[in-house]
């Protein structure tokens, strides 16, 4: 593993930030000073730009910190299951997050509590972003009882009635179909909930995903799908995978609204959240929202970070965009965040990371009475 | 008793499940206002209307994770397949989502849910649409998986399959929705799991199971001329199996043929044998035999159906010789 991959945030902006020299030599995406439209480098299409950045008023200062806050825990915690990995003490497959947190931070902090998340595989920023106990992940990561999902489920299942994340799922494109069945759910019973679903761009070509758009549109369902495009399927860019890689199309395909937003900028998620709740809920109707970001980490952790499918060059001009550098510059310039408030907060979420692990490391395996458990439901009635 | 066919039976299950129970919905291609393709759910549009009897797009891996994603969240959903053929594009929802995901979630989502629709081979459909899934099926843990062979079992275990917080599998007979029999109204349950002796002998037993139940009463009633009386086990369903059914049976008879559908190889007969072989070893007369379909793909020819599909014929023969009679 690259330590370039792993060198946390707050040292990278030590070294390239207005830190203790006050020059600012950071990465410009969020100066303030960006075009219109800016080509995408890996793609040569345009992608729509705001003319300004999607503005901080939008957001308390309070919830911007919890916006940092939830983006540094994800980061510190899975910098922790990659230790954890090497140390053999979560097994399996395991699709770290890394590099996509705005995504899952900006969503989870536009829904309801009662609203429903389904995911695919790469769900811990997710889960931790819908706010289930970091104790409970790791416990689950690390195969024991006290898990989310009591140790039967493993880094690619996690789920948490409680708050309704209904799952980490491993099949790709499965569980899209389901997210429209939640949906259907919710219309059945009149409800105004919505129904997130997040996927990767490779699942757009799989045809669950076809299926599960064209009835969530022709039923006027309260879904919004998204595609989480860290550009890698695997190891496939999807230049090498698919036709036409405007998303949007697939939208249009199936007459629902859809956009393409900035997915490392977690305010432009925010609003693109907000628009697509809007419609969920007033209009009851779809929306797909192809989320543009990318993966500092390799597909899982058998893979090399760079080096095979991607260059090092391109790795580390990507890991400019940092999601939670990005954020924090924002804050700094703005005033409102001195590097040991920045500081602080990292601390706290490394120290709920470490306790995590601690707590998962301590906690007992799931007894063997368990293995014949849950396979089926008791019926009662 | 009211005399029903096997498909009006069907229609009885579904209007009084949906009548109790308003978290109770059927999904499926034409299940609306065509009435179904076989016209199971005919008149349910017109009681229940279009949020409870849902018209669905030919697309089956969709519609099953539809109710899959509902049944996670509280609805009990009826998924029809017009046929089981076409559930193959819906495995993975089947299999992958429903089977497991009370499982994988440690209990936390369980999947009250039916699948169903007609399975097994008519008449000249040729290789894609004439075949028995059950023993795919019966695979899986965590599904339930029935196969009603009269109108009785089919609304009994309907209702049963309905009522159950598991995913149930419900295979039914494309070429049984026709026949006849005595059905008891109203709250008629037949448990999941249960085999039913539907005929007493001493000299064999013919355990069976779904459409070849029909097969089986007629070979009994053949034989019974000849003064040969045979037990006939008749599964109902096939996950969970009833052991003890097939048990009693062969302890008492001391000789055992297996009759199904589908094809010889990992199907339904090779697991009821190999319960045989451990609980029944000292009784044993005979080596068990088993009458399955010829292991090729269903031709369309008339008289090479017929030589595919297995029949009262080599039913019969085949209790014959482990009767040492051939």
């Amino acid at each position: 593993m690259s330590t370039e991959a792993k060198r946390p945030p707050v040292q990278k902006r030590k070294e390239k930030g207005p830190g203790a020299d006050g020059q600012e030599k950071g990465p410009p995406p969020d100066d303030g000073k960006r075009p219109a439209t800016e080509k995408d480098p890996e793609r040569g299409t345009e992608i729509e730009k705001d003319a300004s950045p999607p503005n901080l008023a939008g957001t308390t200062l309070e919830q911007r910190r919890e916006l940092l806050h939830s983006m540094l825990l994800q980061r510190r915690f899975e910098e922790k299951c990659a230790e954890a990995y090497a140390l053999g003490k979560i097994g399996g497959f395991c699709h770290l997050y890394i590099g996509q947190e705005a995504i899952s931070t900006g969503v989870m902090s536009m829904i309801r509590n009662d609203d429903y998340i389904i995911t695919a595989y790469r769900d811990h920023g997710q889960a931790l972003a819908r706010g289930i106990s970091p104790r409970a992940i790791m416990a689950e990561l690390f195969g024991r009882q006290a898990g989310v999902s009591g140790g039967k489920g493993g880094s690619m299942h996690l789920f948490d009635a409680q708050t309704n994340f209904l799952g980490g799922h491993g099949i790709v494109g499965g569980h899209v179909p389901i997210a429209a069945g939640v949906g259907f759910a919710i219309k059945y019973r009149r409800g105004n909930q919505v129904c997130v679903c997040f996927f990767g761009e490779a699942a757009v070509n799989i045809g669950a995903f076809h299926e599960a758009l064209n009835m969530a549109s022709l039923w006027n369902l309260p879904v919004i799908f998204i595609i989480e495009n860290n550009r890698y399927g695997m190891g496939t860019a999807i230049s090498r995978s698919t036709a036409n890689e405007d998303a949007l199309v697939r939208a249009k395909g199936y007459r629902m609204d859809g956009e393409t937003v900035d997915g490392q900028d977690v305010f432009a998620v925010r609003e693109a959240m907000s628009r697509a709740i809007e419609r969920a809920r007033k209009e009851k109707r779809p929306t797909l929202i192809e989320m543009r970001t990318y993966r500092f980490m390799g597909h899982s952790m058998s893979d090399a970070v760079s080096g095979t499918y991607r260059t090092k060059d391109e790795l580390e001009e990507n890991m400019k965009r940092d999601p939670i550098l990005l954020l924090h510059n924002r804050m700094y310039e703005a005033g409102e965040l001195t590097e040991g408030e920045m500081h602080k907060i990292d601390d706290e979420a490394k120290a709920i990371a470490q306790d995590a692990w601690d707590f998962a490391d301590s906690s007992p395996e799931p007894p063997l009475e368990k293995l014949y458990t849950d396979v089926y439901a008791d019926t009662s009635s | 008793m009211a005399v029903l066919t096997y498909r009006d039976a069907l229609t009885q299950a579904l209007r009084e499940e949906l009548q109790r129970d308003d978290t109770v919905f059927l999904m499926g291609e034409e299940v609306a206002q065509y009435n179904g393709a076989y016209k199971v759910s005919k008149g349910l549009l017109d009681e229940f209307g279009p949020m409870r009897i849902v018209d669905t797009p030919i697309t089956e891996l969709g519609f099953a994770g539809v109710g899959v994603g509902a049944a996670m969240v509280g609805l009990r959903p009826i998924v029809e397949f017009m046929t089981w053929n076409f559930a193959l594009l819906a495995l993975d929802e089947v299999v992958n989502a429903a089977a497991k995901m009370l499982y994988m979630s440690g209990g936390q989502y369980k999947m009250p849910m039916v699948f169903r629709g007609p399975n097994g081979a008519a008449l000249q459909l040729s290789a894609q649409h004439s075949q028995a899934w059950e023993s795919w099926l019966a695979h899986i843990p965590g599904l339930k998986v029935c196969t009603p062979g009269t109108p009785a079992d089919a609304k009994g275990l309907l209702k049963s399959a309905i009522r159950d917080d598991n995913p149930v599998v419900f295979l039914e007979g494309e070429m049984l929705y026709n026949t006849k029999g005595e059905v008891p109204e109203g709250e008629h349950i037949v448990p999941l799991g249960v085999a039913e002796l539907k005929r007493e002998g001493d000299h064999c037993s013919l355990i069976t199971h779904g459409k070849m139940v029909l097969v089986a009463m007629k070979v009994a009633d053949d034989l019974a001329k000849d003064g040969i009386n045979i037990d006939v086990v008749d599964l109902r369903t096939v996950r969970p199996i009833d052991v003890d059914a097939i048990s009693r049976s062969v302890q008492k008879t001391n000789r055992a043929v297996v009759l199904e559908e589908g094809w010889e190889i990992c199907g339904m007969g090779s697991q009821v044998v190999d319960f045989i072989q451990r609980e029944c070893f000292d009784d044993l007369d005979a080596p068990v035999l088993r009458v399955h379909q010829e292991d090729v793909p269903m031709p369309y020819a008339k008289n090479l159906e017929r030589a595919a599909k297995p029949d009262a014929g080599k039913t019969m023969a085949a209790i014959k010789k482990v009767m040492y009679l051939d």
